[in-house]
């Protein structure tokens, strides 16, 4: 036996090697080599019509329309997300009852039958009247100046929404402890400042990840519009390969722009998380001063600066 | 005439479900008063300083701050509950120090104690942040203002609380069992700022095991089971004098020797 002892230093290590790892690699690199080959050389995608097409005036105005539908569906769905998350976990069996009847009214119906059902809102509700019972309305429009397409558009992806919202923001909610909500009360904060304030942003942390998934859902789900002819990105798409016959190349181009606006959300979302995580990821924190840990003298009148995390 | 207690609880009673918590129990308090709750856990001890800024509601009796009751009102004849403004005001003019700290997360230790003075008291930012900062000192933290509670350690975090607590200058300061999540060599920071607290006359409430604060700081100690006030007396009649069997018990319990 050696009496010599030389300890090692593990810095210098080096992961195990895999065996195998190589042929996968290569069997991925030649499948992603085949499928891209195909693209580029299959005939029918023609990538000189999908530069064409790309930033064609008709895409660029349903880029927009998608944008808009997108932006202003979210909205609604968030805002009423928000008061119906409220209303569910109140202790007011009125708005509880409402709340709970919305939710299970529009989650439980098809998008797109809600979507058909806006656009024919004339036929169920030819005008919007407000006023009393036996007086001239105070307000009277005909339902299909009201709520045209665009609108209506809104309206269904919205609604729907918000009763999706409204789940994901009441997980949210109830993943705060308890003892937040007491602290504020116990501050005399009311109970609206304490929802807003306290509960709201701690309850952050646990709904973006999910709403980022929701607005990702909400921007390709906008397509559904394309069957009440609002002219969003698929919409435009559609009509131009109808006329052209270059179905590929506009699904293609299609495609190409919901990956750069879903990137830009992705992107968009990891700031928002870091934004909510304050206080929750720990930072790296200077200390104030160097302190040498020796021991401290003990105060005994003065109250004691103490101990370190 | 005797003058009236700052608090004064009357015959309160609580239950959750079934099991009764709170027995008619009846307790007054003057101002400037330390008073400790002592008992086993289960005794209704923190129940009772919740039911006080009405965290709990209760189901009998009735709870005077300053001979004004807390929660209910008088009308036409019959007594309904305080609309919600009411309460509010009520309920600032308690303190309450939790076991938990329940710190906001999402606000630095100057963001904690600034926030509810400037939301309640309609305090302006610059002199709610000024006056945090003194009681942040005043605790012994005025260098980790701008740390967020998760960069505290426990003892740190409840010293923000009870700062924060002050924030609203309460009237009466209730502490909910508030060493009792810290680790043994933290509990000496908060206990001496809850003495120095005593010793500038704040009303206090605590419930809490640590005798040694109970004998030294308490000018009454009230002793509780089952929901229901045991003994009341001085610390000396407390932990010396007592002949109550079941006194005597919890005490060997707790490891304080007569």
């Amino acid at each position: 036996m050696s009496s010599q002892f030389t300890p090692v230093d593990v810095s210098t290590a080096r992961h195990r090697g895999r065996p195998g790892q190589w042929i996968a690699t290569v069997a991925v690199g030649a499948l992603a080599f085949s499928i891209a080959w195909t693209f580029v050389t299959n005939p029918t995608v023609e990538w000189p019509v999908v530069a064409q097409y790309l930033f064609f005036p008709a895409i660029l105005q349903g880029l927009w329309v998608t944008i808009v539908l997108t932006i202003g569906a979210m909205a609604i769905g968030i805002v009423l997300g928000i008061v119906l998350a409220a209303a569910r976990l109140s202790n007011d069996r009125l708005m509880r009852g409402v709340a709970d009847f919305f939710v299970w009214f529009f989650r439980g119906t098809p998008t797109l039958v809600q979507l058909i059902f806006w656009y024919n809102i004339a036929i169920f509700i030819p005008r919007v009247e407000i006023g009393l019972p036996g007086m001239e309305p105070i307000f009277s429009e005909s339902t299909n100046d009201l709520i045209y397409p665009l609108v209506a558009a809104l309206l269904g992806l919205g609604l729907n929404e918000a009763a999706y919202m409204c789940e994901v923001i009441r997980g949210g909610l109830l993943s705060v402890a308890n003892g937040q909500k007491e602290a504020a009360q116990s501050l005399g904060l009311s109970s609206r400042s304490t929802f807003l304030k306290i509960t709201l942003p701690q309850a952050m942390r646990a709904i973006i990840p999910p709403t980022g998934n929701q607005v990702i859902i909400m921007l390709k789900g906008t397509s559904l519009v394309s069957v009440m002819a609002v002219a969003d990105l698929f919409y435009s798409a559609q009509g131009i390969y109808v006329t052209t016959g270059k179905v590929i190349p506009l699904l293609i181009v299609a495609s190409i722009w919901y990956l750069a606006m879903t990137s830009v959300l992705y992107f968009l979302q990891s700031r928002l998380e870091k934004r909510f995580g304050r206080g929750f990821n720990r930072r790296v924190v200077g200390r104030t001063k160097s302190q040498p840990k020796t021991a401290k003298p003990a105060p005994v009148t003065a109250l004691s600066e103490g101990d370190h995390p | 005439m005797t003058a009236l207690p700052l608090l004064r609880a009357h015959e309160v009673r609580k239950s959750f479900g079934h099991s009764l918590v709170l027995d008619s129990v009846s307790l007054d308090v003057a101002r400037g008063e330390v008073v400790v709750l002592i008992g086993p856990s289960g005794a209704g001890k923190s129940t009772l300083l919740r039911t006080l800024n009405q965290l709990e509601t209760i189901d009998g009796g009735s709870i005077y701050l300053d001979g004004e009751l807390l929660g209910y009102e008088e009308h036409k004849g019959r007594l309904i509950h305080r609309s919600e403004k009411d309460t509010l005001r009520q309920r600032r003019r308690f303190g309450m120090v939790f076991q938990a700290f329940n710190l906001f997360p999402h606000m630095t230790a100057l963001q904690n104690v600034s926030y509810a003075p400037t939301q309640v008291r309609g305090i302006k930012p610059a002199a709610a942040k000024a006056a945090a900062l003194a009681l942040l000192d005043q605790v012994g933290l005025a260098d980790r203002a701008h740390h967020y509670p998760s960069e505290l350690s426990g003892g740190q975090q409840q010293r923000v609380a009870i700062a924060r607590s002050l924030a609203m200058e309460p009237d009466i300061l209730l502490f909910d069992e508030p060493t009792s999540a810290l680790d043994p060599e933290l509990v000496d920071d908060v206990l001496q700022v809850m003495r120095a607290l005593s010793l500038q006359g704040q009303t206090m409430i605590v419930v809490t095991h640590e005798m040694g604060f109970a004998r030294d700081v308490a000018d009454r100690v009230v002793f509780m089971t089952e929901g229901a006030i045991r003994e009341i007396g001085t610390p000396a009649e407390i932990f010396q004098d007592n002949t109550n069997p079941r006194l005597k018990s919890f005490l060997g319990s707790v490891g304080t020797t007569v």
